[in-house]
């Protein structure tokens, strides 16, 4: 098998808030034998400026994907926006040739042309489609059996259904539960696992995403779950970081550690929690972690 | 706020209403297909925002977009509460991308009052500083070594400022003034 090489789009929540996610996500790639090239100069992915500007989101989002076809490299990132907004502006822009000759437009200015070649991949397709089960159990040297987990995949890796591809299912999406399973946890199906994180709209009120987010805490605590496991650094912050906070604005009490896939995936490959970030999350996984080791 | 549901519950004047503002917003990407919405509903039962607030209609906001309500809708900061989830737009029986819809008015708002929530100026002023959307201290930028991450990729700020400057953001962003945030207790719309 050829070795599964990628350009590495780290985007800007993870290196500003969520380095754990990103330590995590390199030490299981590298063990799987995914190679990770480092992205010079890539900029934003245009998600945060597309509700004030659209052109200039895509234009940002096309200047990256020229990178990655400058290098004849497809792009993988761990983040669900920097996916939903790369994966997007790559279809719409290879689909409509007014918006492409616009963009291109914008674009010469740096004497670049956006030709449609890269494709874009989030962390979660590269692992189920082109690293395999296989390989992954393989990899999988201490099953977490008897980890009742629930997953959170995130809005932007499954719609709009026609742009984002790769055949998950957004009305019951399979493929995180699918990864979870790989790594012996159980994964817990509960009430509305599809609702929005609602993290996208905290800067302007915090009232009706703090509701979402405080149904969702509810919701996967009383089936019991020992953790919830997100794809993505904005949903990340919305049940990890911002767990505290809910509690208080509904005299609520959760204490639900809140793992970055690769976490799990890593303690399941044998990798210290140390070695994972785990030590990072706002929640506290001490419990979670002397259970596993009972 | 409280002006923007206090007009929504006034019958239309008729002189107010633009009935070619639809086209306008055709017209922008994702946004062709409003002729189609039939008044379902669909979007506004699945809306994540409008299951903890009636405030957020997004069914509403097709029509007022239909009936050519531009008075209504630009500049109506009820527009920043969409989440972008985009189970409107899989949900539809039309095809009409509600939340692009959605995504145009609030471009069209920014463009024409210049002005946008705090948050979104914030963003793209750290976009164009730093070509990230947060400004990296530099006790994570040092931390990163310490936790063997290679060193935090540099933009290229000519590029990014030059597309800020070709799309036309980099003259609205200097002077636009920002939105408080939004109250959804101010009141509520029917449908």
């Amino acid at each position: 098998m050829a070795e599964l090489e990628y350009f590495f789009f780290l985007g800007c929540l993870i290196p500003y808030r969520l380095a754990s996610y990103e330590v995590s996500a390199r030490k299981v790639l590298a063990k799987l034998g995914v190679k990770l090239v480092e992205m010079p100069e890539f900029n934003c992915c245009g998600f945060p400026v597309a509700p004030v500007n659209f052109d200039l989101a895509l234009s940002l989002a096309a200047r990256n994907l020229c990178l990655a076809e400058q290098r004849n490299m497809n792009i993988l990132t761990l983040c669900n926006g920097c996916f939903g907004t790369l994966n997007e502006a790559n279809r719409m822009l290879k689909e409509d040739k007014t918006l492409r000759d616009k963009v291109n437009g914008y674009l010469r200015q740096l004497n670049m042309e956006f030709k449609g070649t890269a494709s874009v991949k989030h962390l979660v397709h590269v692992l189920a489609e082109d690293v395999g089960q296989e390989k992954m159990k393989e990899h999988v040297k201490t099953p977490l059996t008897g980890l009742r987990v629930a997953q959170h995949t995130g809005c932007h890796l499954l719609r709009p259904a026609k742009r984002v591809g790769h055949g998950d299912n957004p009305e019951d999406p399979k493929i995180l539960k699918n990864l979870i399973g790989l790594t012996g946890a159980e994964c817990l199906d509960y009430m509305d696992e599809t609702e929005c994180c609602g993290n996208t709209v905290v800067g302007v009120n915090e009232e009706v995403p703090f509701q979402m987010a405080k149904e969702k805490l509810d919701h996967v605590k009383a089936i019991g779950a020992q953790a919830l496991v997100t794809v993505c650094p904005s949903c990340h912050m919305m049940y990890d970081f911002s767990q505290p906070r809910i509690e208080k604005a509904f005299n609520a009490s959760y204490g639900l550690p809140v793992l970055h896939y690769t976490q799990l995936l890593g303690l399941a490959m044998g990798f210290k929690p140390e070695e994972l970030g785990l030590d990072e999350l706002r929640v506290k996984p001490t419990l979670l972690l002397s259970q596993m080791q009972t | 706020m409280t002006e923007a549901v206090e007009d929504a519950q006034k019958p239309a004047e008729t002189e107010k209403i633009d009935p070619k503002f639809k086209y306008e917003i055709m017209k922008m990407p994702g946004a062709g297909k409003i002729n189609l919405c039939f008044q379902c509903g669909t979007c506004t039962a699945d809306c994540a925002i409008a299951r903890f607030t009636d405030f957020y209609k997004p069914r509403k906001i097709a029509r007022m977009v239909q009936l050519g309500l531009k008075d209504r809708l630009v500049g109506n900061d009820v527009l920043w509460l969409c989440t972008t989830c985009h189970t409107c737009v899989d949900h539809c029986p039309q095809g009409v991308e509600v939340s692009s819809i959605v995504r145009a008015l609030r471009n069209l708002s920014v463009k024409s009052r210049g002005e946008m929530p705090f948050i979104f100026k914030n963003f793209a002023s750290n976009i164009l500083k730093s070509g990230y959307v947060y400004l990296m201290p530099e006790s994570r930028v040092k931390k990163r070594e310490e936790q063997g991450l290679p060193p935090l990729p540099k933009s290229n700020l000519g590029d990014v400022a030059e597309l800020f400057k070709a799309t036309g953001f980099a003259e609205t962003l200097e002077t636009a003034k920002t939105l408080e945030n939004v109250k959804t207790k101010a009141g509520s719309q029917d449908g």
